[in-house]
C-alpha cells in the first residue's frame, strides 16, 4: 500500500439497536483501487456513506488525508460519490449534470467551466452528449454522466456504491474494464462497494471482505481468493467444495488428513485456516480438479466417481460428480478444449486431485 | 356478414372499451360544460329588451364591458385578489407540503394529508361565516388581542375588505395548494439531494438547485388550481369583501339577476374566462422547462 489517504480508526455505527458497524479499522491507500466486498446488509454502504459524510459514526474516528472528518458535513469533504441509482438531475443537460459541482469555483469563467465539462464528458466517452437531456439517456450513459460530473471536481476519493449492478451484463464487464483504466489514468483513490465477489476480484487492488459489520479478511485479491483467512470468507469468494475432514496426525510439518470422498493427504502449515468450528472440512476449489480422460496420465491422487449433473457454460463445463463416502456431489469445472468431450450424467468420472491445493479449515 | 364481423370486432377492441368509459364522464361534461359555456358565449353577441332578448349579432355588451371604468376597476380588482390569494395561498402552502414530505415518517404521511382535509369537512359557505366570527369587529381575534392588551381598538383592516377575501380564499384553498406540491416533493428521488451535497451544495442551495426547480409542476398546478377558480368566486367577497371587496363575479351575478341585462353579464363572463386562460397559459409558458418531464 502507498501513503495512507484514509484512516478508519475503530468506527462503530449504531440505528438504535442496531449495530451496524462493529469496529472497522483500515487503511486506504493513495491512488488504491479497494474494494469493500460482502452481503447485503453487512455494512458495506455504511461505511461508504460514513467516509462520504451522509451519515455520522457513533465512535472511533474517519481521517481522510490526516484531518479528522468528524463534523465535517458531506459538501466540504475532499470526496465525490457515484450513486447506486446515479442520482442524475433529471431537469438539467448533460452538460449541466457533470457542472453541477463547478458552481462554487470561483475562479474558472464560464468558458473555462464548459472546457472541463466537454474534457470530463470526453473522459468517460460522451464526448457531444452535453446538450442531451439527461432523461433520454441509458443506463451506461447515466453511469457515465454520474462518473464525469464526480471526477470533474478532482476529488481525493471517488466512491461507488454498486455503480455496476443495474447493468446488464455485457456492459457491465466493458465498464469494469473502463473503470480500471480510468483509475489508473486520474490516479484518485476509489472506493467500490459491491456484493459481486468477482467484479471485486477483477477490479481491485485490495479488497475487505465484510461479516455483520466486521472486516472479515483484508488482503489483495489473489489471496483473499487462495488464502482465506476464515471459512465463511472462502464461502463467500468464488466457489468452493467443502468435504468432511478427520486429522490424523499432526506434527512440526503439517498434518495428515482424512478427507472424505478423496481420501489421505499431507498437507503443510501454509494450508490451515484454524477457527472455523465445527470440525475440520477440507476446502477445494472446482478448478483444482480435473476429469482423467483416456490415455492421459494423472498429475495427482485419483478417485473415481459418478456424474451426477453437467452444466454446460461455453468455454467452460461444470461437472457435479459423486464420489463414494459423501452425500454432496463435488463439482469441478474443466475447460472445453478443442477435440475434448462434454461427459454425460451417468458417467464415470475419474477425478484427479491435488493435495497441495487443499485447505484445510479446522 | 363481412360488415357485422367488423363491428362486432370493434365492440371488442381496446378503443370501444376506452370509449364506453369516458363516455358518461364526456356526456356529462359536454351538458354541464361545453353547453352552457356555448350559451353564455351566444348571449354575450345579443341585446336584452326589457323582458325579451334581441338576436341579432352585437358587439355592444363587449364594447360597453371594456369602456365603462366600473367593469375594468372590478376586473382588476379581481385579478389583484385573486393573485395575492394564489400567492399567500401558495407560499404557505409549500413549508406544509415540504414538512409532511420531508420531515413525516412515512408511516404517518397519509395521516397528515388527511388531517390537512379537515377544512373541507364542513361546508365552505360555514367556513366563510366562521371567518366573520374571527375577524369581526367583536370577532374571536380582535377580542383576544384586546383582551391580551396588544391593541386598543379592534382592527377593521381584516373585515369588510379585500383583505378578508384574500384571508378567507387562502384557507379555503390552502389544501388544493398543498397537495400536489405534496406530490411533487414526493416524487423526488431522495438520492438527488445527497447527489448535490456530495458536490458541494448545502442545504439551502440543494432546495434552490434541486427540490424547488424538481418541485415546480407541483407548484405550478398549485397555481393554477388557486388561480384559476378564485378570479371567479363570488360567495366570498359576499360576505366578507364589503363594498370595495366586491369581484368581478359579484357584478356578473347582478347583471344577470338584478339588473336584467344578461348580455352584459355574459359579456362580462367571457372577458373574465378569456383573461383567467391567457394568464394561466403564459404562466405555464413561462413554467414549460419544469413541466417537460422523462417520456
Amino acid at each position: 500500500m502507498t501513503r495512507p489517504l484514509i484512516e478508519l480508526r475503530d468506527v462503530h455505527k449504531y440505528y438504535g439497536d442496531y449495530h451496524a458497524l462493529r469496529g472497522i479499522t483500515a487503511q486506504i491507500g493513495q491512488g488504491e483501487f479497494f474494494s469493500l466486498l460482502g452481503p447485503s446488509g453487512c455494512g458495506k454502504t455504511t461505511l461508504l456513506r460514513t467516509i462520504a459524510g451522509f451519515e455520522g459514526i457513533s465512535s472511533g474516528a474517519v481521517l481522510l488525508d490526516g484531518q479528522d472528518m468528524d463534523r465535517v458535513p458531506a459538501n466540504k469533504r475532499p470526496t465525490n460519490m457515484v450513486f447506486q441509482s446515479y442520482a442524475i438531475f433529471p431537469h438539467l443537460s448533460v452538460a449541466e449534470n457533470v457542472g453541477f459541482g463547478l458552481r462554487k469555483r470561483g475562479d474558472l469563467n464560464a468558458q473555462a467551466k464548459r472546457t472541463l465539462v466537454e474534457d470530463a464528458l470526453d473522459m468517460v466517452g460522451l464526448g457531444g452528449y452535453g446538450k442531451r437531456a439527461a432523461h433520454a439517456l441509458s443506463g451506461g450513459q447515466r453511469q457515465r454522466v454520474a462518473l464525469a460530473r464526480a471526477l470533474i471536481l478532482k476529488p481525493k476519493v471517488l466512491l461507488l456504491d454498486e455503480p455496476l449492478s443495474a447493468l446488464d451484463r455485457k456492459m457491465r464487464e466493458q465498464m469494469q474494464v473502463e473503470l480500471i483504466k480510468l483509475q489508473r489514468h486520474v490516479g484518485i483513490t476509489f472506493i467500490l462497494v459491491t456484493h459481486d465477489q468477482e467484479e471485486a476480484l477483477v477490479m481491485s487492488d485490495r479488497i475487505a471482505v465484510m461479516f455483520e459489520g466486521e472486516i472479515a479478511q483484508l488482503d489483495d485479491p489473489e489471496v483473499i481468493y487462495k488464502r482465506p483467512a476464515s471459512r465463511k470468507v472462502a464461502d463467500f469468494i468464488g466457489i468452493m467444495n467443502f468435504l468432511p475432514a478427520q486429522v490424523l496426525e499432526e506434527s512440526g510439518a503439517g498434518v495428515t488428513v482424512d478427507i472424505a470422498g478423496l481420501g489421505r493427504a499431507v498437507l503443510d502449515a501454509g494450508q490451515i485456516t484454524r477457527g472455523s468450528g465445527n470440525g475440520a472440512e477440507a476446502g477445494l476449489r472446482p478448478e483444482t480438479m480435473t476429469l482423467l480422460y483416456e490415455g492421459q496420465s494423472a498429475q495427482g491422487e485419483v478417485v473415481e466417481g459418478r456424474i451426477e449433473e453437467v452444466v454446460y457454460y461455453g468455454d467452460m463445463t461444470y461437472y457435479f460428480v459423486a464420489l463414494p463416502g459423501i452425500d454432496t456431489p463435488v463439482q469441478l469445472s474443466m475447460r472445453n478444449l478443442f477435440g475434448r468431450d462434454v461427459l454425460a450424467v451417468g458417467d464415470t468420472a475419474r477425478v484427479v486431485w491435488n493435495p497441495g491445493s487443499v485447505m484445510l479449515f479446522r | 356478414m363481412a360488415g357485422q364481423d367488423r363491428t362486432g370486432r370493434f365492440w371488442r377492441s381496446d378503443a370501444a372499451s376506452g370509449l364506453i368509459l369516458v363516455s358518461p364522464t364526456a356526456l356529462y361534461a359536454i351538458l354541464l360544460l361545453a353547453v352552457p359555456v356555448a350559451m353564455v358565449l351566444a348571449i354575450s353577441f345579443w341585446t336584452q329588451n326589457y323582458l325579451e332578448i334581441d338576436r341579432t349579432f352585437t358587439l355592444k355588451n363587449y364594447a360597453e364591458a371594456l369602456s365603462e371604468p366600473l367593469y375594468r376597476q372590478l376586473m382588476l380588482r379581481s385579478l389583484t385578489i385573486s393573485g395575492a390569494v394564489t400567492l399567500t395561498t401558495v407560499v404557505l402552502a409549500f413549508p406544509i407540503a415540504y414538512f409532511v414530505s420531508f420531515h413525516v415518517s412515512p408511516s404517518r404521511k397519509s395521516l397528515w394529508i388527511f388531517l390537512i382535509t379537515i377544512p373541507f369537512w364542513t361546508s365552505y359557505l360555514i367556513r366563510v361565516f366562521l371567518w366573520k366570527v374571527i375577524l369581526g369587529f367583536n370577532g374571536v381575534l380582535n377580542t383576544s388581542l384586546q383582551g391580551l392588551g396588544f391593541i386598543d381598538e379592534p382592527l377593521t383592516f381584516i373585515l369588510y375588505n379585500a383583505n378578508a377575501v384574500v384571508i378567507t380564499l387562502a384557507h379555503a384553498y390552502a389544501p388544493f395548494a398543498i397537495l400536489p406540491i405534496f406530490v411533487a416533493l414526493e416524487k423526488i428521488d431522495r438520492s438527488l439531494l445527497e447527489a448535490s451535497q456530495d458536490l458541494g451544495e448545502n442545504r439551502v442551495t440543494t432546495f434552490l438547485r434541486v427540490t424547488l426547480p424538481l418541485a415546480m409542476p407541483g407548484v405550478v398546478a398549485a397555481v393554477l388550481i388557486v388561480f384559476i377558480p378564485t378570479i371567479g368566486d363570488y360567495v366570498t367577497p359576499r360576505l366578507v369583501g364589503g363594498p370595495n371587496g366586491l369581484m368581478i363575479a359579484n357584478m356578473i351575478q347582478t347583471q344577470f339577476l338584478k339588473l336584467n341585462n344578461a348580455p352584459l353579464g355574459a359579456a362580462l363572463a367571457v372577458i373574465a374566462m378569456v383573461m383567467v386562460s391567457t394568464i394561466a397559459l403564459i404562466f405555464v409558458g413561462l413554467n414549460r422547462r419544469y413541466l417537460r418531464g422523462p417520456k
